[in-house]
């Protein structure tokens, strides 16, 4: 009901010309059940309001409920491009508060598997773009790459998506005999792969026409909406947290934070696009270097938190993700609260789509990389 | 004059970027042996899954009708969807001591998120990943299933 209200209240202030219409939550680029409430005067777009709530899986909710290990599942299933950071930052945060040392090569093995996992993540967002751009060919060249990757995943941890593999205290199992090999492999394809990306679609002459000089983000808008991840880096606001705040092997790693002063949907694009380079820079330090022992320490049978709060952020493929867990010292937290970084960077959207085209909107969320689940948990 | 000419060169350069990503497509096109695409079921025979897939939990038997799981309930516990079901019953031994033993392990495929939580809890190792993936039925009653087979016992030797 008081959606309704809210759209007749909306509707009394629009003038002659403007219209209202509903974007989703069925539309192919919205990339799952997102609504947006669009209102137009002819084709410029006046107000973009999302209604999110779709697919809402009450996932803080049901955290209550189980216990710690338990809880890293169900984190597979919000982002689910990012499953392994969202794993990682929940057994960081519980290991953090048992004050629990993990082996030198579980931190070695979580970082290799975050940046694998971002690189996926970018390969699909890369097809995804050009589909939602109407270049249908790159979804096939993203998708064959990112098989590769999904075949590490499913070799190690046993799944392709919603892999499970980083518990509090360590690693599911440990790397398969083949990872190394298979990696390597993956990092000499993949070099010749992009480049091939960037011929498809980066220089393509409709692509650049319809993203250079579109959807602008300044640097105090990214901050004042709290914009993280590429989205954020692309407006020039350093806010790499495997830069600022180490976590797991970073600090043992040398690599740039792609930032870009531009802030429209092309550098959105071309941070993304260096970030790649960057992942299988990390990926090739550390491949070589994973140090002997053991996979994971040994844990309690029933893990119970000391009372408090605790909190946890990582670096997802799209921004910032933290984990808040509140304990009363018994097995299942008293409240967990996640911040997900697809929130905070949709709400953005009408900031930056107001005055473009509808059809900017599309490539204005399509650089968003926007994870529907992770919006709405 | 020179604003036709740039525009010229606009329209060439526009041309010249679409042949550049023409030229990757083509280069597949006449080059089908790259393709990586599977015939997914036509394939099934030469389809290698992962050892460590998760497909379903399953419980391996031995020659003999024997399994490892003496009805502990540490999988029921661990698991965070209440997929697994223990039901136990006691046995009498020879010497008229009661034992626990297991009567019914239930197993709800379709309430499964396969985390491998129950796997990694379980102390005697008696449930394992199996890979099979097909897990498509006509009722959804045919996804609930009881792991140990009709008749069968404990191993020897095998304690909590």
């Amino acid at each position: 009901m008081d959606e309704l209200r809210e759209i007749m209240i909306t509707t009394d202030e629009i003038k002659t010309d403007e219209y209202l219409i509903n974007m989703g939550p069925q539309h192919p680029s919205t990339h799952g059940v997102l609504r947006l409430l669009v209102q137009l005067e002819g084709e410029i777009v006046h107000n973009v309001q999302p209604h999110v709530g779709y697919i809402h899986s009450g996932i803080e909710k049901m955290a209550e409920s189980l216990s710690y290990p338990q809880i890293g599942h169900l984190t597979d299933r919000m982002d689910y491009l990012s499953a392994h950071q969202n794993n990682e930052a929940v057994a960081l945060c519980v290991e953090n508060a048992l004050q629990v040392e993990v082996p030198e090569r579980v931190k070695y093995i979580r970082t290799i598997m975050s940046e694998l996992s971002r690189l996926a993540s970018h390969q699909l967002w890369w097809c995804v773009m050009g589909m939602d751009m109407g270049a249908l060919t790159t979804f096939f060249y993203g998708l064959r790459d990112r098989e590769d990757i999904l075949d590490i995943f499913e070799e190690t941890c046993g799944a392709r998506l919603t892999v499970n593999y980083s518990i509090p205290g360590g690693l599911m199992f440990d790397i398969h005999p083949n990872f190394q090999r298979d990696v390597k492999a993956f990092i000499k394809k993949f070099k010749t792969k992009l480049p091939e990306y960037d011929r498809l679609l980066s220089g393509n002459v409709i692509f650049t026409e319809r993203t250079k000089g579109v959807g602008f983000l300044s640097k105090e808008d990214a901050i004042a909406y709290g914009v993280t991840g590429p989205t954020g880096r692309a407006s020039g606001f350093s806010c790499d947290l495997r830069k600022h705040r180490p976590y797991s092997a970073y600090d043992k790693v040398n690599f740039k934070e792609i930032l870009s002063d531009v802030g429209d949907t092309y550098a959105r694009y071309q941070v993304r696009m260096a970030e790649m380079w960057e992942s299988m820079s990390i990926i090739e330090q550390l491949i070589d270097n994973i140090p002997e022992g053991d996979y994971a320490v040994k844990m309690k049978g029933v893990v119970k938190l000391p009372e408090g709060e605790f909190y946890q952020r990582v670096e997802t493929a799209r921004g910032e993700f933290g984990v808040f867990i509140v304990s009363d010292g018994k097995k299942n937290p008293y409240r967990v609260k996640f911040r997900s970084p697809g929130f905070s960077n949709l709400f953005a959207i009408n900031h930056i789509a107001k005055g473009w085209k509808i059809a900017d909107l599309v490539a204005i969320m399509s650089t968003f990389d926007l994870v529907i689940p992770d919006i709405d948990r | 004059m020179k604003s036709i000419i740039a525009y010229i060169t606009e329209i060439l350069k526009g041309i010249w970027t679409l042949l550049t990503g023409m030229k990757v497509t083509a280069k597949y096109f006449f080059t089908p042996w790259k393709h990586v695409t599977q015939q997914y079921p036509e394939n099934r025979k030469t389809l290698k899954i992962a050892e460590r897939f998760r497909g379903e939990v399953i419980m391996p038997h031995n020659e003999n009708n024997e399994h490892k799981c003496t009805g502990c309930g540490i999988c029921e516990i661990n698991c965070p969807n209440g997929s697994i079901e223990i039901i136990t019953k006691s046995l009498i031994l020879e010497d008229g001591k009661k034992k626990r033993a297991i009567d019914q392990h239930i197993y709800h495929l379709g309430m499964c998120t396969f985390c491998n939580l129950c796997v990694k809890a379980c102390p005697t190792g008696a449930i394992v990943m199996g890979q099979n993936f097909e897990h498509a039925v006509w009722d959804r009653s045919t996804l609930t299933k009881v792991l140990n087979q009709p008749g069968s016992k404990i191993m020897e030797g095998v304690k909590d």
